[in-house]
């Protein structure tokens, strides 16, 4: 997998002074501008053939998610079961990315996927708050991927970021990149949550987005979803356009994961909308594209049924995870 | 792999009469010395229209005339004020039906008739009818008279909009008017006069004319009429200004651009960009105000015109009724083969003529969306306006070379600027010798915001309390 | 012979239609002296509850665009003229007027509420403005609404007087606790329903029925309203100290005529604040 010289993209030694150079110096984002081509997107109609490939590759996509304080083994395994079968009356229907947990719950997650291609992903790091110490928001990770997880969702330190210590930040996502190499030598799959809701301008989510990038990433997640504002077109066309430009000066793909607030499959399409007109179709896979989300499935497998059988579906013909 | 499938909306919308008379004095008169109107994205004719002659207009004049003296002027400013609250809600009320007719008539995406003009048409409307009752505030003192009749000439690339800037601000202010709508795009006119009868408005308050440009020039030598409103080509807008000169009718004139879009180096890149790409290829770049000049801060030309041209490969060209069209179809033949002449002009000239693949259907007036690099003022693509989707491409280093650059035009009417900063944004403002500016944004148009050019891009203000000054005694 | 249901009349709070929190009541009779109604008779609480909902609200009416609140106003007189007969009985009624007079009124608090809609989207084309300021600064002046209005609808009024009171409140974004005429407030309640069926967000505007005596004091020296409008008040000099707390603004009794078909600007710009804003032009 290639890899980057940070001191090369930020073009000196890493210090926070340096980083903060390099972050204020990326180009601005103008609001009005940004959500108006959003909207603008939005307004794509997609219908008949490109609609049912949009359909099944949201649910190929999906990290379908319980993260409850009341969360419990049969709670997981349940979840696991819909993710192995989502609509039991159409078994042509594909199967999310994976499934994500609290850390304590991965073993359970991974009893119950057994053989299945679906991934277990875990949130780690204080998950969702990061208001912890490093050490611990380190053994926080090793658990996780000791008890079997292929994906380690963590989050970083909005604190740090916004009072301007962006080396803190960049340190704490390489340590715990770091915590995701296996006794094997394999490593698991890191996505960092930015938590933008909290960053709140667009400038800031764009910083954030390139401090996470240098990194090192897999991917870069907007919310952990337990905030008011969660995941929005805007934030994620912003952060699409991040991974593209990566693309362009270093070579390296980096995926993209929305989360929380997706509610529909209206709402999932134009994601997929955006990642095509905006990053290029190259991000069109679960390797760079996620949604986290649980209710969505639901709404997308209703489509799905509407599009097969010619009429509106409704809740009793979905199941309950 | 992810392919838009065809998402058109339904023809079925709106039903085309075979043919079509004026609209002079709240009744439809019988079709005579008929032409075709035609879809310019299929060349298939939409309907009959007739070609005015010296007795139509006559006939419109008077009509108006009658009913400026017996009707609409003995009516109070609410009054004529409800007038246009109903017309405004029943636009509201046909509004996808109107859309539907303005593509099929004019090329122009689906897409943007539904979210862009027809929007501004119930807007203008809705905005100048809570004027009609408060001429005391225009800016001219009590009771305001208005001018009497207005002959009002719009053109073909925004027709129901352009009628709306025209109409709704006239019979606020008391005016009655006598309207022709271009050659080839007469049938949103044509369904407004039914809007008008609708709305139960006074017959001879609104009336249409259609036909072509002679039609036109009687419209504007009629000596029973008291004011001309005419958006249109520069060179048509010096001919009426001379047809008028040493009469008593006023003039507000709209006429052609070639606006400087100008890119500075701490300009928010991606929202430039799309500013760029709105600025020149919206409507198919048949706009008089379109940002058909790049200035861009020479430090940053490569990743700007790269992301251009990145951002241009997702432009969707093709059938205006498909809902995921971005660029329809060229008006016409002759707008097409005058398009084409002066970007062969520009290539000849030295410049590099540069598009995105894009499929053109086989039928209809299709221009694929081209950049131009290379240029500089000296070149016919940069002095002469090409009304189409072609934007020419120079550089600049210093703010005091933008400015230059961007003024060094015969026209007038618009700019653009990016940048992050304010106190430059500012600064250009002031010397920007543009009639409306836009920063950080572009082609942005409301009721309550005035439009219009400086120089040879016309004179008078649409839109905002200036707009009503027009037509009001007292004011050009 | 059938047996008509008859209207229940509640105050007019966030949108939705409680009883009083007092669980009063008060005898409305008609112009002959017979029962009409029992109609809530507002408290202190109920002030204090709609002071809140309305403050809520408005950030989000200030927020909407001229044009939505212009719209938003304008459907308000569409529902006016669909219940016309409705408050021409009800003018009737209460006043004794004939059915020209009755219909007259009706005409003109329609046509009062067509006129505000219109301004919504001009004000600052009339009065706000760049200023021309001697030095290289951008400067410009536009007018904001104040926040919280309590208004006093006059006393002899029972549909126009009210109409004259909210509309000039809500044009510019503010949002407003009205108190309806003691004697006459059966159309205030009508008005409501008209409201709430016309696309205006809950708690911008807030009818309570009652006492101006008992509840002006408590609005007068609410220090979470931004401005008062004494029209129908009879200890209006009093209000106006206690108002003088927090340096309200204030509406005398008698500013402005209530009974037309048309406002004053210059009332809508009483309950607006003037703002200007600076900024260096130079490259």
């Amino acid at each position: 997998m290639p890899t980057i010289d940070p001191e090369a993209v930020v073009g000196s030694r890493i210090t926070n002074q340096s980083l903060s150079r390099w972050l204020h110096s990326l180009p601005g984002v103008d609001k009005v501008g940004l959500e108006a081509r959003t909207a603008s997107l939005g307004t794509r109609s997609i219908k008949t053939a490109s609609k049912a490939w949009a359909l099944d590759m949201a649910i190929q996509m999906m990290d379908l998610t319980t993260l409850e304080g009341a969360d419990t083994k049969e709670r997981v395994r349940s979840l696991c079961l819909k993710a192995i079968t989502p609509d039991p009356t159409d078994l042509t229907t594909p199967q999310p990315a994976a499934i994500c947990v609290y850390g304590d719950m991965v073993k359970h997650a991974k009893d119950a996927i057994g053989k299945n291609k679906i991934h277990v992903a875990a949130v780690a790091t204080a998950f969702p708050s990061g208001r912890a110490s490093l050490p611990v928001k380190i053994a926080d990770t090793k658990d996780a991927v000791n008890a079997g997880a292929d994906e380690i969702d963590m989050v970083i330190d909005r604190g740090a970021f916004l009072s301007g210590n962006y080396l803190e930040v960049y340190k704490q996502i390489l340590a715990v990149k770091a915590a995701c190499v296996r006794k094997d030598g394999t490593r698991a799959h890191l996505k960092v949550i930015l938590e933008t809701g909290e960053l709140e301008t667009y400038d800031n989510i764009r910083r954030a987005s390139y401090l996470a990038m240098l990194a090192g990433p897999d991917f870069i997640k907007t919310s952990t979803g337990k905030v008011s504002v969660n995941a929005t077109l805007p934030i994620t066309l912003l952060m699409l356009q991040a991974v593209k430009d990566w693309f362009d000066q270093t070579k390296i793909r980096i995926g993209v994961k929305p989360a929380g607030g997706i509610r529909t499959a209206k709402d999932a399409i134009k994601y997929l909308v955006v990642v095509k007109e905006t990053a290029g179709e190259e991000w069109l896979t679960p390797k760079y594209f996620r949604f986290g989300a649980s209710s969505l499935l639901n709404d997308v497998l209703m489509q799905r049924q509407k599009l097969t059988t010619g009429h509106y579906s409704g809740r009793d013909y979905v199941s309950v995870d | 792999m992810f392919d838009y499938s065809p998402a058109p909306e339904s023809k079925d919308l709106v039903k085309f009469q075979a043919s079509y008379g004026h609209f002079i004095g709240g009744k439809f008169t019988k079709p005579a010395n008929t032409y075709s109107t035609i879809n310019p994205a299929t060349e298939q004719v939409l309907a009959e229209i007739s070609h005015g002659a010296a007795k139509d207009v006559d006939s419109a004049v008077k009509a108006a005339r009658t009913a400026y003296e017996k009707t609409w002027s003995k009516l109070n400013g609410a009054t004529r004020g409800k007038y246009l609250y109903r017309i405004a809600r029943i636009i509201q009320e046909r509004s996808r039906e109107l859309a539907v007719a303005e593509t099929l008539n004019n090329g122009k995406p689906i897409k943007e008739t539904r979210d862009v003009d027809i929007p501004l048409v119930a807007s203008w409307f809705f905005y100048y009818a809570g004027w009609a009752d408060k001429l005391d505030y225009a800016g001219l003192g009590a009771n305001p008279r208005a001018h009497g009749v207005v002959s009002q000439i719009v053109p073909w690339n925004f027709p129901l909009m352009m009628l709306a800037w025209k109409i709704a601000p006239a019979l606020a202010a008391g005016n009655t008017v006598v309207l022709k709508p271009a050659e080839t795009t007469p049938l949103t006119a044509l369904l407004f006069a039914e809007i008008c009868q609708q709305a139960e408005l006074p017959d001879g308050v609104v009336n249409i004319v259609t036909g072509f440009g002679d039609t036109g020039a009687m419209m504007v030598g009629h000596p029973d009429v008291n004011k001309i409103a005419f958006t249109g080509s520069t060179d048509v807008g010096r001919i009426i200004a001379k047809q008028i000169a040493g009469t008593d009718k006023k003039a507000t004139l709209e006429l052609g651009g070639k606006a400087a879009n100008i890119v500075f180096e701490d300009a928010a890149l991606d929202q430039a960009v799309e500013g760029i790409v709105n600025g020149i290829f919206f409507n198919q770049g048949h706009v008089c105000c379109a940002g058909s000049r790049l200035l861009v801060q020479e430090s940053v030309q490569d990743v700007v015109i790269k992301k251009l041209k990145a951002r241009m490969e997702n432009i969707r060209l093709g059938d205006p009724m498909d809902k995921n069209t971005d660029i329809g179809a060229i008006n016409s033949k002759e707008q097409l083969t005058k398009i084409d002449r002066l970007v062969k002009q520009g290539v000849k000239e030295g410049g590099q003529a540069w598009t995105p693949s894009c499929v053109i259907p086989k039928n209809g007036f299709w221009y694929a969306p081209t950049i131009i690099t290379g240029v500089s003022p000296a070149n016919t693509v940069v002095r002469e306006e090409i009304f189409g989707p072609v934007l020419s491409v120079m550089t600049f280093r210093t703010p005091t070379e933008a400015v230059a650059k961007a003024n060094n035009s015969q026209y007038g009417l618009s700019a653009g600027v990016w940048s992050e900063k304010g106190s430059r944004i500012l600064k250009m403002a002031d010397q920007l010798n543009a009639g409306v500016v836009w920063a950080n944004t572009f082609n942005q148009f409301d009721p309550a915001s005035p439009f219009g050019g400086f120089k040879e891009s016309g004179y008078g203000r649409e839109g905002g309390r200036h707009g009503l000054l027009s037509y009001l005694k007292g004011s050009n | 012979m059938r047996l008509e249901v008859k209207k229940t009349y509640k105050l007019f709070i966030g949108g939705k239609f409680p009883r009083s929190e007092s669980g009063r009541i008060y005898i409305v009779n008609n112009h002959k002296g017979e029962f009409l109604a029992n109609v809530a008779k507002a408290s202190r609480k109920d002030v204090r509850d709609s002071v809140v909902v309305a403050r809520s609200a408005q950030s989000g009416w200030a927020g909407a665009t001229p044009y939505n609140r212009g719209q938003v106003l304008y459907r308000i007189a569409e529902m006016l003229e669909g219940r016309r007969e409705q408050f021409v009985a009800e003018i009737r009624e209460l006043t004794g007027k004939n059915e020209k007079q009755a219909n007259q009124e009706v005409d003109s608090a329609i046509d009062s509420w067509v006129w505000h809609a219109g301004w919504t989207d001009k004000i600052d084309a009339v009065a706000g403005n760049m200023n021309p300021v001697a030095g290289p600064f951008f400067n410009i002046s536009t007018n904001q609404p104040t926040g919280v209005v309590a208004a006093f609808a006059p006393q002899d009024s029972s549909l126009v007087g009210l109409v004259n009171t909210i509309a000039p409140a809500i044009v510019s974004g503010n949002s407003v606790i009205a108190i309806s005429s003691e004697t006459l407030p059966i159309c205030a309640v009508t008005l409501a329903e008209v409201l709430e069926t016309s696309d205006l967000p809950g708690g911008v505007v807030n009818i309570l029925t009652g006492n101006a005596s008992e509840l002006g004091s408590w609005l007068a020296s609410h220090l979470d309203v931004n401005a008062i409008d004494l029209e129908g008040t009879s200890n209006a000099a009093e209000l106006e100290m206690l108002a003088a707390e927090n340096l309200k603004r204030v509406i005398r009794k008698g500013s402005y005529s209530r009974a037309g078909a048309k406002g004053s600007l210059q009332h809508i710009l009483d309950l607006m604040e003037t703002k200007t804003v600076w900024h260096p032009k130079g490259h």
